[in-house]
């Protein structure tokens, strides 16, 4: 169980919850419920809180997803940039609808709000990283780095 | 002509982020040598008269805030750094720490002596791990160094709630808890992260600091609007030529930054409306761009200055698709703890998703205005009371859009 050492380092941190589940979730992809429990008794507090702070950020996930987490910006500059058609696109891309994860676990895909590159419109990000100015024609060729 | 003017951007280009010495080159650090050789009060009072506004968007004059900090009585205090920037359109901080990350830090070493604060925390949106990464970076070097004595630094990244932008929330989120704003007051300069003593302050706000401290409060009291002085970082989005950012001194007007620094709409389309200050913002008509980017001119025209985030649109966009899917934001971003914030932005939602489909009526509009005043009344946070702004402001100058979606 190597959550359980990961959340360990982060025992003695004053507030350290979200570091502790921010280096889990580099693990895992997601907070499973036993990182939850662990995190609780390691920071002192119910269950039920600590599953609280898990579900109440939206870069968290209580659920298992796939391993590249690809989100679409859907703010106002990118919605009006045309981030519905690359919606399209990526749905088409992996076979899945938003909020889905592919079967071999490989990608997970959902909608995000403003992540402030809004230099160049529309936005996705894989596991954080940002691609600009995004295509329904060049997703393919950003989601084949990840194959 | 408006022309740029660096103050927070100052750096920009000019110093590898990575490298302090760079930063020292150019005269890094010598505002907090010279600030820890004042007197704690006389600085305090240097930055209240230098007129220093927040940049985060409540624009509280940032000397005063320090000031009662300072006064509180406690054997811990901290200074934290607002970084949680989450406000669509905005990516002005990004820049600030991605290319000059030890400005931020000498302004917030600045503060910590002024209010007599040993502990920081610069709190970093979840969506940027790379600048936590330079954030670091920096923070080590400067530790190195020895340049902050007996102040020391912490980075916190958040996780994706747009409400943690809220002090409170924030405070909150540093406590290792959900992010829901708190009860005020107390304010934080009284009672905030762990009951103690905080100030909290934007990133472009603490990044001018060094500067203040430098040439002086008259010298900064005297650049752009003068009761909101110095300068704005603003980010251009939408139907723009330049897609881009300008700092810009805050007697700017509007219609400068759209059509001299922005280049106008492209494709010889007209303009249609803009929006100041991030999705919370209001939407501006044409015959109100005659108006500085300060903080109490665009007050007086109904709008925000905000974030400082200036979205474009163009005579064929539609603002109720675009106040729609705004209304959609704020629905997600609420945090649930106060009913009318809770509550009313999802009938919000609801509302306009009605009257973008073609099934609503004159009456769902009296019922968005009614609903939408109640909440700037009632809701706990800034959230809440800003959330209904765009819908607002859309039904009021811009009703013709709302009534092409009618039967």
């Amino acid at each position: 169980m190597a959550y359980k050492s990961i959340i360990q380092n982060f025992a003695g941190v004053p507030g350290g919850m979200l570091e502790a589940f921010h280096a889990v979730q580099n693990e895992y992809s997601y907070l499973p419920e036993e990182a939850i429990i662990e995190a609780a008794k390691a920071f002192g507090v119910p269950t039920a809180e600590a599953y609280g702070v898990a579900s109440f950020y939206s870069m968290f996930s209580v659920k298992k997803r796939g391993k590249n987490v690809v989100r679409i910006c859907e703010s106002a500059p990118c919605h009006i940039a045309g981030a519905a058609e690359v919606v399209a696109a990526l749905e088409k891309e992996l076979g899945i609808s938003m909020g889905e994860s592919t079967p071999d676990g490989r990608f997970a895909l959902e909608f995000t709000e403003c992540v402030g590159q809004c230099q160049a419109t529309p936005v996705i990000t894989i596991n954080s990283k940002a691609y600009l100015d995004v295509t329904p024609a060049s997703v393919p060729v950003i989601l084949a780095e990840y194959r | 002509m408006a022309v740029e003017m660096r103050i927070a951007l100052r750096n920009y280009g000019k110093i590898d982020p990575l490298k302090i010495d760079e930063y020292i080159s150019l005269g890094g650090y010598a505002a907090l040598k010279k600030a820890c050789a004042m007197d704690k009060a006389e600085l305090i009072d240097q930055v209240k008269k230098s007129n220093l506004r927040g940049r985060g968007g409540a624009g509280f004059n940032c000397g005063q805030k320090w000031a009662f900090a300072s006064k509180a009585d406690a054997d811990q205090k901290y200074v934290i750094c607002n970084a949680d920037e989450g406000e669509p359109g905005t990516y002005k901080d990004r820049l600030i720490m991605e290319n000059d990350p030890q400005t931020l830090i000498e302004g917030m070493a600045i503060c910590a002596y002024a209010i007599g604060a040993t502990k920081g925390y610069i709190y970093c949106r979840g969506e940027y791990p790379q600048v936590v990464a330079i954030l670091k970076a920096a923070i080590a070097q400067a530790r190195e160094k020895g340049i902050l004595g007996g102040f020391d630094l912490e980075v916190r990244m958040g996780a994706g709630a747009y409400v943690c932008g809220e002090e409170t929330a924030l405070i909150e989120s540093i406590e290792g808890n959900r992010g829901e704003p708190r009860f005020k007051p107390p304010y934080p300069p009284v009672s905030g992260l762990w009951q103690k003593p905080t100030i909290v302050n934007n990133v472009e706000t603490f990044a001018v600091i060094p500067v203040i401290v430098e040439k002086g409060s008259e010298w900064f009291a005297a650049i752009g609007d003068p009761a909101y002085p110095g300068t704005k970082v603003l980010t251009l989005t939408g139907d723009i030529n330049q897609r881009t950012f300008f700092e810009v001194p805050t007697d700017t007007k509007l219609n400068e930054v759209i059509y001299e620094l922005g280049g106008g709409i492209p494709g010889g389309k007209k303009f249609k409306a803009v929006q100041v200050g991030g999705t919370s913002g209001a939407f501006i008509p044409e015959n109100k761009l005659d108006t500085a980017i300060a903080f109490d001119k665009m007050a007086a025209i109904d709008a925000t200055l905000g974030s400082g985030a200036v979205f474009v649109l163009d005579e064929t966009r539609d603002l109720v698709d675009v106040s729609t899917r705004i209304a959609r934001f704020f629905e997600h971003e609420s945090c649930g703890k106060c009913a009318p914030c809770r509550e009313g932005t999802m009938r919000m939602y609801d509302l306009m998703e009605k009257i973008n489909a073609g099934e609503g009526s004159p009456a769902d509009v009296a019922l968005l205005n009614k609903l939408g005043r109640v909440m700037s009344y009632a809701c706990l946070c800034g959230l809440g009371q800003a959330a209904p702004a765009p819908v607002l402001s859309t039904i009021k100058n811009f009703a013709a859009d709302y009534n092409a979606k009618f039967k």
